[in-house]
C-alpha cells in the first residue's frame, strides 16, 4: 500500500460510513423474497456498494473530475484520434431521445428510425458506399464486422478455404491483426517505402490466390496520403482480393474524396473521431460499416429500412453474417453525429478537413523550428509523425509537456518510427493555441539541454508523478480491499 | 462555420507558414479525377433549426407511458445526481488513459467500477467494461475456449436470442461448435456435459423471466471440466444469489438496468468479471492499483499485454475501447443508491412484477406455467406478441415483447415492472390486455 | 553484456545449457532481458509438451512488449521455472542462472551444436545494435 508520506485521494469506499445513503427509489413495502424467489435463490450477505451522503458523493466525482485531463481542459493532439472539439448541443439532442426502449413497438419510434435512416444514407453519401449498417460499437467492432463480410463474401463464391491471409502495411494499427486473428485469418505484413506509402513492389509480391483482404488506412499511420491507391485497389482487385478502409484517419479527407471512389469495397468510420460524438474517457465509440453492393447482402442485421409510410427495423438479408450486437446500435452517439453532419453540411465537412490538413503542416513547420525532426518530410495531411532530438527519449519529453498543463502526443506509434511522436491537432484548434503547444515543446528542450536529468524525473506537478507500472504488473491489485480480504487478484 | 476557429487572416497566415498558396494545394496528392465529388448532402442548419428539427424528430416518438418493457433493457430510477456527475465534461472529452499522471479521475473511477462489479457477482476480477452484454457473452465463449482448448459451446435457449445470435457470429468465424439445450417448463433441466465443451452458458433470470437452477447447473460443468458463464442482470443480483457463491467461473451481463437510460439500445456497456484462474485471459482493460516515484497511491492501466495494441494476432480479443462513460453512469448510479437503495429498487421490481403477475391471473391469464420469477415473466396471448405490444401501444402503454416460436409456448409475451411501475398503472395494463380480448377465451396459446 | 562460454545461442536471443544426462536448460540472454525490460509475468509451455525446433513455445512479458520464446531444438517439456510466478524479475536479474525458462530433454543432439557458439551470438548481437 502506498507510502503515508505524500497522501492519496480517498477512494469512495474509503468515503463510506455505515448507515448513509444519497438517492432513495420510490418507495414499495418490501415483499417477502424468500416466499416468492425461493429460499435458494436468495442472497445471503449484500455487496459492499458505497454507503455514501449525495454532498460526500458530489464531492467524491467533482474532486475526481478536476483530476482529469479533458479536451475541453486543454489541447490534446493524439495522432489517429482526432481530438476535436464535441459540440454541446448534442448533448442536448441526444437527451430528446434517451427514454425510448428498443423493445417498443416500432410505430411509436418513427422519429428515431427515421433518424437513423437518414444517417444510413448520409454515412454512404460521403464514403460513397451502397449501403451501411450502424450497429458496430466501435472502430475494432466495425473492422470485425467489415472483415467477416468479406469472408461470407468469399465462402459464398467457393474461394474461403484458399482465402486465409491478410495483407497490412507494416505501420497498420494494432486492432488490424487482432481483428483478422478473430475471423480466422493470418496476417502478413507489406513494408513502406522511403516516402512513407506501402512498398508498391512488395505489396504485389505479396498479392495471390491466397490472400481475402487488404486493410488499408488512407491517409495511412504517418500521416502521408497512399497517391498510387488506385493502382493498389487494381491489383488487389485483379487478384481477387477485397480491399478494407480503416477510417481512422477520414478526418483528413472528408467531403474532398471517397474511399468507395477509391476502390475500397468496405469501410468502417470511428463516429467518435471525425464526427465528434465524445470519447468519454475511452467509450463509447460508434463504428458502422459501408458497403459495396456486392457485399451488401452480408451486412449484420438489423437495418433500417422504408415501411409503409415510415420505417422499420429489417432482419431480411438473407446472407447476413447475422448480428454483431444487441439492438440496432449505439444509438445516443449515432444522433449526435447525425446532428454534426446536419450542421456542416458538404462545405463545413470540407472545411474540416482543408483545416485539419492546415492545422497538422502548420504545427509540423512549428515543431521543426523548435527543434524536433520530421521523418517524412513532405506535406503531410492531418497528422504528422516527429522525433526528438538524438539522445532524448519521446515518453520523458511527454511527461515533460504535462507540466506545461497540455497534453502529449501519441507515443512510441507508429512502431516503425524510432521514438515516434504523432500529433493531430484537428481543425478546431487555432493558431495561438499550436502556437503554445510548440513553444512548450521547445522549452522542454531546453531544459533538457540545461539540466540532464530533468526530464527522467518530470512530471513535477501533476496529481500525481511518474507510476511505478512494473509493480501495477507484476502484483496485480486490480479491486478495493475492504478490511480484511487481500483485495488482491494474485 | 461553427467550431472551426480561422478567420480568413488565421488561413492565410498559416498557409504562409507552410509555404503553399492555397488549403486545395494540400490536396495534391489525392487522384485529380477523384477530387470534390459531387456528394448529396441536406443544407447545413444553424443551432436554432437543427433544434427545432430534432425536436419535430423526437415528436414523431412516443416514449412516455406506463412501460413494461423488458427483453434486455428496463427503465428504472437513475437520480437526477448521477447523469450531473458522470456527465461532467472533463469525463466525456476525456480520452483513454494512456497519461496516468494527468488521469486519475477516470482511472480511479474505473477502479472503483471494477470494485463494484467485483461486490456484485461475488467474482474476483472485473475488466474495465465491454460494448454490451451480448458482446460480453460472446468474448466469455471465446476466453473458455482458450482456457479449455475444446472447441464447443453449450448454450440455453434461456438465454435472450439476440445474443444466441451474436454468439453465433463470433463463433462461427472460429468454427466453434454451438449446442442449443431447450428449456423444460421454462427452465434449464441439468444436462450431462461432454468432455469436448468448453462453457455451459445459462442466462439468470433468463429470456422468459424464470429463475434457473444455477448452482446444479455449474455442478454439471464442472464435473467435465467446463467453465460455467452465467449472464445476469446487475439489478437482480441485489436480491437473488450472485455468481460467486454458486460456483461460476465466468460473469458477464448487460449494465443498463444499473444506470443507463434506455435510449433505444444503446450505448449501453457490458461486464465481465472472472475467477482468480482466469485473470490472465481476460480480455479488455484493467485498471491497477500502484503508486508514483512519492508514494502516492495513484492508478494505471496494466497487464496490457493481453491487448490488441501489444499482443496484436495473439492478443485476447481485438477490443480496443471499453464503455467507459456509460459504465462511468452505473458507477455513481451504484454510489448514489448504496447497497440499501439498490435493494430497495430490485424489491420493488419484484413486488411491482409479482402484483401484476397476480391481477393477471386473476383476470384468467396463462402465466406458461408456475415458476418463480424476479422481475419479467411471460403471458400467453391470444395474438402473436408484436400484435399484442402494437395494440397496448395504441392504447398508450408500453408493454409486450414477444416470445419467438423457438420457445414452443405459442403467442406470447413478456412482461416486466420496475419501481417506475405504480399500481395505477398496473391497472392500467391489465385493462387494456383484457380490453384486447388477450387473457381469456379458447384461443389463448394457439399461435 | 554477458555472453557465457559455455552457452549456445540463436539469433532470436534464447541460449541453450550442455546437456546433462540428455535434458537441456533454456533461458533468454542477458541481451534479451536488458531490451525487454522489466519483467512482469511469464508464461511457460507444460510439461511433458513435445516442442519442435522453431515453435514459439513461451512468453515473457514486460509492460510494454510480449515477446515470443521459441524452442531452440527439438525435444520433450522435462520441467517449467515454477518460482517465476512469483518472481519474474529474476529474468532481469539472473538470466542464465535463476532466471531459466524451462528444460527439455534433448531429442536430437546434433540440433545444439548446429546453434551459435558464444562468439557468433556476439557477432549477430553487433549487427543488430
Amino acid at each position: 500500500m502506498a507510502d503515508t508520506s505524500a497522501p492519496s485521494f480517498p477512494t469512495i469506499f474509503e468515503r463510506s460510513r455505515p448507515g448513509r445513503r444519497a438517492a432513495r427509489p420510490p418507495h414499495f413495502d418490501e415483499p417477502d423474497l424468500a416466499a416468492l424467489l425461493g429460499e435458494d435463490q436468495v442472497r445471503a450477505a449484500p455487496p459492499r456498494l458505497p454507503e455514501v451522503s449525495e454532498l460526500d458523493l458530489v464531492r467524491h466525482f467533482t474532486q475526481l473530475a478536476h483530476r482529469q485531463f479533458s479536451i475541453d481542459g486543454n489541447v490534446y493532439p493524439l495522432g489517429s484520434c482526432t481530438m476535436k472539439y464535441n459540440p454541446k448541443v448534442h448533448e442536448e439532442a441526444a437527451r430528446l431521445f434517451q427514454d425510448l426502449h428498443p423493445q417498443q413497438a416500432p410505430e411509436t419510434a418513427q422519429g428515431t428510425l427515421r433518424l437513423l435512416y437518414e444517417l444510413q444514407r448520409d454515412l454512404g453519401a460521403l464514403t460513397g458506399m451502397d449501403a451501411v449498417s450502424l450497429q458496430p460499437a466501435a472502430g475494432a467492432h466495425g473492422e470485425l464486422t467489415g472483415i467477416l463480410m468479406i469472408r461470407a463474401y468469399h465462402r459464398a463464391r467457393g474461394e474461403g478455404k484458399q482465402r486465409r491471409v491478410v495483407l497490412v502495411p507494416d505501420g497498420a494499427h494494432d486492432t488490424n491483426p487482432a481483428t483478422a486473428a478473430m475471423a480466422g485469418y493470418r496476417v502478413v505484413e507489406v513494408p513502406s517505402d522511403a516516402t512513407g506509402e506501402v512498398d508498391l513492389d512488395a505489396f504485389t509480391r505479396a498479392l495471390g490466390p491466397e490472400v481475402a483482404a487488404v486493410m488499408l488506412t488512407n491517409p495511412n499511420t504517418v500521416g502521408v496520403f497512399e497517391t498510387r491507391i488506385l493502382e493498389i485497389a487494381r491489383r488487389a482487385h485483379e487478384a481477387g482480393a477485397q480491399l478494407y478502409y480503416d477510417g481512422a484517419n477520414l478526418n483528413a479527407i472528408v467531403g474532398r474524396v471517397r474511399p468507395g471512389d477509391m476502390g475500397f469495397d468496405v469501410v468502417h468510420l470511428n463516429l467518435h473521431k471525425t464526427f465528434t460524438t465524445p470519447h468519454g474517457g475511452g467509450g463509447p465509440g460508434t463504428g458502422p460499416v459501408g458497403v459495396k453492393a456486392h457485399l451488401a447482402e452480408f451486412l449484420p442485421v438489423p437495418l433500417v429500412v422504408e415501411a409503409d409510410q415510415g420505417y422499420r427495423l429489417s432482419e431480411d438479408v438473407p446472407k447476413s453474417i447475422g448480428r454483431m450486437r444487441s439492438f440496432v446500435g449505439n444509438v445516443g452517439n449515432l444522433i449526435r453525429a447525425y446532428a454534426y453532419i446536419r450542421t456542416l453540411g458538404l462545405e463545413g465537412l470540407r472545411r474540416v478537413s482543408g483545416h485539419a490538413v492546415l492545422n497538422a503542416n502548420y504545427l509540423r513547420v512549428r515543431m521543426q523550428q523548435a527543434g524536433y525532426t520530421v521523418p517524412f518530410d513532405r506535406l503531410n495531411m492531418h497528422e504528422f509523425v516527429a522525433q526528438p532530438p538524438e539522445g532524448l527519449h519521446t515518453l520523458d519529453i511527454a511527461k515533460a509537456l504535462l507540466d506545461e498543463g497540455m497534453h502529449p502526443m501519441t507515443v512510441y506509434f507508429p512502431l516503425i518510427v524510432k521514438e515516434a511522436m504523432m500529433v493531430e491537432p484537428t481543425e478546431t484548434e487555432s493558431l495561438e493555441t499550436l502556437d503554445a503547444y510548440a513553444e512548450a515543446l521547445g522549452r522542454v528542450l531546453r531544459r533538457a539541454a540545461e539540466d540532464e536529468g530533468y526530464l527522467a524525473g518530470a512530471p513535477y506537478h501533476t496529481p500525481v508523478r511518474r507510476l511505478d507500472e512494473v509493480r501495477a504488473a507484476r502484483r496485480p491489485v486490480l479491486r478495493y480491499a475492504f478490511g480484511d480480504d487481500p483485495g488482491s487478484a494474485d | 462555420m461553427p467550431y472551426l476557429p480561422h478567420s480568413e487572416e488565421d488561413v492565410r497566415r498559416a498557409l504562409e507558414t507552410i509555404g503553399v498558396e492555397s488549403i486545395d494545394a494540400l490536396f495534391d496528392a489525392l487522384p485529380a479525377t477523384l477530387r470534390n465529388p459531387d456528394i448529396d448532402l441536406p443544407p447545413a442548419m444553424d443551432e436554432t433549426t437543427l433544434l427545432a428539427h430534432l425536436r419535430s424528430l423526437a415528436a414523431r416518438d412516443r416514449p412516455a407511458g406506463p412501460n413494461f418493457l423488458g427483453g434486455g433493457m428496463r427503465r428504472h430510477f437513475i437520480p437526477s445526481v448521477t447523469p450531473h456527475l458522470a456527465l461532467q465534461s472533463e469525463f466525456v472529452t476525456a480520452y483513454t488513459p494512456y497519461q496516468p499522471e494527468v488521469a486519475q479521475g477516470i482511472l480511479q473511477a474505473t477502479f472503483e467500477y471494477q470494485t463494484m462489479m467485483s461486490e456484485l457477482t461475488g467474482l474476483a476480477v472485473s475488466n474495465a467494461s465491454m460494448y454490451d452484454g451480448a458482446t460480453a457473452t460472446a468474448e466469455a465463449a471465446l476466453l473458455a475456449v482458450r482456457q479449455t482448448r475444446r472447441e464447443r459451446v453449450l448454450v440455453s435457449r434461456g438465454v435472450h436470442p439476440e445474443t444466441r445470435a451474436i454468439l453465433a457470429t463470433y463463433l462461427e468465424a472460429l468454427d466453434i461448435r454451438i449446442d442449443t439445450l431447450d428449456l423444460e417448463h421454462l427452465a434449464t433441466p441439468v444436462p450431462t456435459v461432454d468432455g469436448d465443451v468448453a462453457c455451459v452458458i445459462v442466462q439468470q433470470p433468463n429470456f422468459l423471466g424464470s429463475l434457473e437452477a444455477m448452482a446444479a447447473l455449474t455442478q454439471a460443468a464442472h464435473a467435465s471440466g467446463a467453465l460455467l458463464v452465467a449472464v445476469v442482470d446487475p439489478l437482480g443480483l441485489a436480491v437473488l444469489t450472485p455468481p460467486g457463491a454458486y460456483g461460476a467461473d465466468i460473469a458477464v451481463g448487460d449494465g443498463q438496468t444499473i444506470g443507463n437510460p434506455t435510449a433505444f439500445g444503446g450505448p449501453s456497456f457490458g461486464f465481465m468479471v472472472v475467477t482468480d484462474a482466469l485473470l490472465r485471459q481476460l480480455p479488455g482493460r484493467l485498471v491497477g492499483e500502484t503508486v508514483d516515484v512519492d508514494g502516492r497511491r495513484a492508478f494505471v492501466l496494466t497487464l496490457q499485454a493481453r491487448e490488441q495494441h501489444i499482443r496484436r494476432s495473439k492478443a485476447r480479443s481485438n477490443i480496443c475501447s471499453n464503455h467507459q462513460l456509460t459504465a462511468l453512469m452505473a458507477t455513481v448510479n451504484l454510489a448514489a443508491l448504496g447497497p440499501q437503495g439498490l435493494r430497495e429498487a430490485a424489491a420493488a421490481s419484484l413486488r411491482q412484477a409479482h402484483r401484476l403477475a397476480d391481477r393477471l391471473r386473476s383476470q384468467g391469464a396463462d402465466l406458461a406455467g408456475d415458476v418463480r420469477f424476479f422481475n419479467e415473466f411471460t403471458v400467453r396471448t391470444r395474438r402473436p406478441g408484436s400484435v399484442v405490444r402494437s395494440a397496448l401501444a395504441a392504447r398508450g402503454v408500453h408493454a409486450g415483447v414477444p416470445v419467438g416460436s423457438e420457445y414452443r409456448l405459442g403467442n406470447a409475451v413478456v412482461l416486466a415492472a420496475t419501481e417506475l411501475v405504480s399500481d395505477e398503472d398496473i391497472e392500467q395494463l391489465v385493462g387494456a390486455l383484457t380490453a384486447e380480448g388477450e387473457l381469456e377465451g379458447r384461443e389463448v396459446g394457439h399461435g | 553484456m554477458q555472453i557465457p562460454d559455455n552457452l549456445r545461442y540463436t539469433a532470436s536471443h534464447e541460449w541453450v545449457s550442455e546437456p546433462v544426462d540428455g535434458v537441456v536448460t533454456i533461458g533468454i540472454t542477458d541481451y534479451a532481458q536488458d531490451q525487454l525490460g522489466d519483467v512482469v509475468y511469464v508464461e511457460l509451455p507444460e510439461v511433458g509438451a513435445t516442442l519442435a525446433s522453431g515453435d514459439a513455445v513461451a512468453v515473457v512479458e514486460s509492460v510494454k512488449t510480449a515477446s515470443d520464446i521459441y524452442a531452440p531444438v527439438s525435444g520433450s517439456v522435462e520441467a517449467v521455472n515454477e518460482a517465476l510466478h512469483d518472481t519474474p524479475e529474476t529474468i532481469n536479474d539472473s538470466p542464465y542462472q535463476g532466471g531459466w525458462l524451462f528444460k527439455l530433454r534433448l531429442a536430437d543432439a546434433s540440433e545444439r551444436t548446429a546453434l551459435l557458439d558464444a562468439g557468433g551470438y556476439q557477432q549477430a548481437v553487433e549487427k543488430e545494435g
